[in-house]
């Protein structure tokens, strides 16, 4: 089989099973395109601005756990992208993004729509390449699937000139069944001996947690997570990235932890003596003060990539590993030698645990003048059964969709953590919708991150995506005005959202429903209706109390028993 | 404390832009590197001399070997090891110093490769060291330009650096 260039990019994607390409034309990829209109089987989901291509081809990824796809253009199309790409890398996800790139006797000359691609993206990719010749295409494609989704995953891109997509040039297409590269062998498996050292620590823990993070989703190692604190009958709690692989209402599980986590999660990690962090990377939110992480324990630490372990915080029995199977490894010895926890211990600690969750410290005060954002979050639980693939933007309204929505399934609660992007949670609910048609879909956002990628309204519009946006709309960049509230006496320096657009209209003109509510007591009715509307697109504007803050918290820089509670709170604080 | 990797590395080009990107973006130092390719050409060799904590040490380690060019690499501080550097120096050598620097040249063991009425150029190769003595016994106003490669190094005997 003889093919141009653009067509075996083409090619690729089907051999390689991508069922959806996200992207945007123009004239470096133009060959790309035309080789996409001849054939059926890869469907093309047209966005409006590059960056909502690279975001919703991540929200298929973190959904399914199959590699997104994202086709941009040279150029501005790739600066578009960047934002895209280094949200992935930021939270290891598989991506393949193909950047068109000027003909190659071109590149280096300041091209119209030139930029060095590979050059930009380097620093926010898991690995590039720049095609130079038609004849490596289809190895290279092969390559950047493979590196994606292997070990820890990440985003790979593919820069291909406009010349060697040439429609005129068709040499004979052999796509590889596999690659094999001598300087990419990713782990397999982690070592027995030090899942022995690990279980013998665990076994001896009088005070133990566990500590989960976005590498038990990414590594399908929810099941053994879960047969872990079962059979061990140890606390858990959750990184931001890792809710969902336990149980949010188990009562084993402590909730979040770190800078807006609970106070029993974070009480819990100061007091601990054996920690077990499982594809969790010890992020400065996570962790507070250094100095002041954990003082007492003794830390094992799972993970697929070695440079994550002794990062940021020494740890005492890495495992470099896959953590399904160390996972399930561990399990198995852990069964066979069960009797050796020290249970009156364990019941000690858990009666302590109880004390601290006894204060309840997400409590807040209800309202019946003004929707809570907190309130809003619990109704949208309530009206769904919390089964949904929620989707989030950046800022307050993410913590408390964390904090208040107790996810129960892994891939359903998707967010930018790492690289904190305002403007992902729309375009990404697109690439999930896209992979699961007949699941409800929705966004959390607020009324500044909804307006840095509103334009794909009418990507949802064209593909017929009946998304559920709600919007906690508080006339704030909440989380820059609670900073700004604490640490700057109150000096609100260009956090005010003005000029507003009018939602509702804003919605419906985009060919959506919109609709507003400002009071507690219609916000249920409100909601059902929206989820009701099985075929349309729902702008729920909902005007939240301006005021409140995200609780408990730690200070940048603070140690996890330093943590503010909300002020109705702080006297129950010395009773525990 | 100083620390001198010797990495194996596919010969692409970006290979050594992602050596060199990944230390600013970290925010590692580097003391000096050199790079040529290997007998084995689609392989280069890349001598990297850092200095920082155990920890950095080992991060620098780490990330080196998660960069997916990055074949193979050996921290040749913790093996015994030879490290070898060169420098060309060219010197102003007129009336009574033509005399005075040949003798120190020949001292030294560092050749002179080229001569004029008024200058020479000495070739030397050593350890860091020993080139900086060179410099330092030459009086600074008769040294008119100068370039060393940064060390190479290798392990000695059975430990070493290969596929």
């Amino acid at each position: 089989m003889e093919l141009s260039g653009a067509e075996i990019l083409v090619q690729c994607l089907q051999d390689e099973g991508v069922d959806y390409v996200f992207g945007y034309p123009g004239g470096s990829v133009l060959h790309i395109y035309d080789a996409l209109f001849q054939q059926d089987r890869v469907r093309h989901i047209l966005v409006r601005h590059e960056q909502g291509a690279v975001h919703a081809a991540d929200g298929y990824a973190r959904a399914t756990g199959r590699p997104g796809v994202a086709l941009v253009t040279s150029g501005p199309g790739a600066t578009n992208a960047v934002t895209g790409i280094a949200t992935a890398y930021m939270d290891s996800i598989p991506l393949v993004v193909l950047t068109g790139q000027v003909p190659t006797p071109f590149i280096g000359s300041d091209a119209f729509q030139e930029v060095d691609a590979v050059g930009i993206t380097r620093p926010c990719v898991k690995h590039n390449f720049l095609v130079k010749r038609v004849e490596d295409l289809a190895e290279t494609l092969k390559k950047a699937f493979y590196i994606a989704t292997t070990g820890r995953p990440g985003p790979v891109v593919v820069d291909v000139p406009k010349d060697v997509t040439d429609p005129n040039i068709k040499i004979p297409y052999l796509y590889p069944k596999k690659v094999e590269m001598r300087s990419y062998n990713p782990v397999t498996k982690g070592h027995p001996g030090q899942i022995k050292r690990a279980v013998d620590l665990l076994l001896q823990a009088k005070r133990p947690v566990i500590y989960s993070g976005g590498g038990v989703v990414i590594g399908e190692g929810s099941e053994s997570l879960r047969e872990l604190v079962r059979e061990t009958g140890f606390p858990i709690t959750s990184t931001l990235m890792g809710l969902g692989a336990f149980p949010g209402q188990d009562r084993q599980f402590l909730g979040m932890l770190g800078m807006h986590g609970t106070y029993e999660a974070n009480m819990a990690m100061h007091e601990t003596d054996v920690l077990l962090a499982v594809g969790a990377r010890f992020d400065d939110r996570v962790t507070g003060k250094i100095a002041h992480f954990c003082p007492n324990a003794k830390i094992i630490h799972i993970d697929i990539d070695p440079a994550s372990i002794s990062k940021n915080v020494k740890v005492d029995v890495p495992i470099v590993g896959p953590v399904r199977q160390v996972l399930q490894d561990m399990v198995k010895v852990i069964q066979e030698r069960k009797k050796e926890i020290d249970r009156p211990a364990i019941e000690q600690w858990w009666q302590q645990i109880e004390k601290w969750r006894g204060i309840d410290c997400l409590h807040y005060e209800q309202s019946d003048e003004v929707i809570k954002p907190q309130f809003a979050v619990q109704t949208l639980y309530k009206v769904t059964g919390g089964n949904i693939y929620l989707t989030s933007d950046v800022g307050q309204h993410q913590m408390f969709a964390a904090q208040f929505f107790p996810f129960d399934k892994p891939r359903r609660w998707i967010n930018s953590g790492g690289l904190g992007t305002m403007g992902f949670g729309l375009p990404a609910a697109v690439g999930v919708k896209m992979a699961f048609p007949d699941e409800d879909v929705a966004v959390v956002t607020g009324e500044a991150s909804i307006q840095m990628c509103i334009q794909e309204l009418a990507t949802c519009k064209q593909h017929d995506l009946p998304l559920k946006i709600i919007l906690l709309n508080n006339g704030y960049m909440g989380m820059v005005r609670q900073w700004q509230e604490f640490f700057y006496d109150g000096r609100y320096s260009h956090s005010y959202v003005d000029s507003l657009p009018d939602f509702v209209k804003l919605a419906e003109s985009f060919g959506h429903v919109g609709m507003q509510v400002t009071k507690p007591g219609d916000l249920e009715s409100a909601c059902r209706e929206a989820f009701a509307m099985k075929d349309r697109l729902v702008f729920l504007d909902v005007i939240v109390d301006p005021s409140e803050n995200v609780y408990p918290m730690i200070e940048a820089g603070k140690g996890h028993h330093e943590m503010y509670l909300s002020p109705h709170l702080s006297s129950e604080r010395e009773l525990a | 404390m100083r620390h001198i990797i010797s990495i194996l590395i596919e010969n692409e080009s970006g290979a050594l832009s992602r050596v060199a990107g990944l230390f600013s973006a970290r925010g590692y130092n580097i003391e000096s590197l050199t790079v040529a390719p290997t007998q084995d050409e689609t392989l280069s060799r890349m001598t990297l001399v850092t200095r920082g904590s155990e920890a950095i040490i080992e991060q620098i380690t780490k990330q080196l070997n998660k960069l997916v060019d990055v074949v193979k690499l050996v921290d040749l501080f913790e093996v015994p090891h030879l490290e070898r550097e060169l420098m060309l120096i060219k010197v102003r050598a007129e009336k009574d110093d033509r005399e005075e620097i040949k003798r120190l040249a020949d001292i030294f063991r560092a050749s002179i490769i080229d001569v004029t009425d008024s200058s020479y150029i000495i070739e030397m190769t050593g350890s860091g060291n020993k080139l900086d003595n060179f410099i330092s016994v030459l009086k600074p106003e008769q040294i008119l330009e100068l370039v060393r490669t940064g060390p190479c190094g290798i392990a000695r005997g059975d430990k070493g650096l290969v596929l």
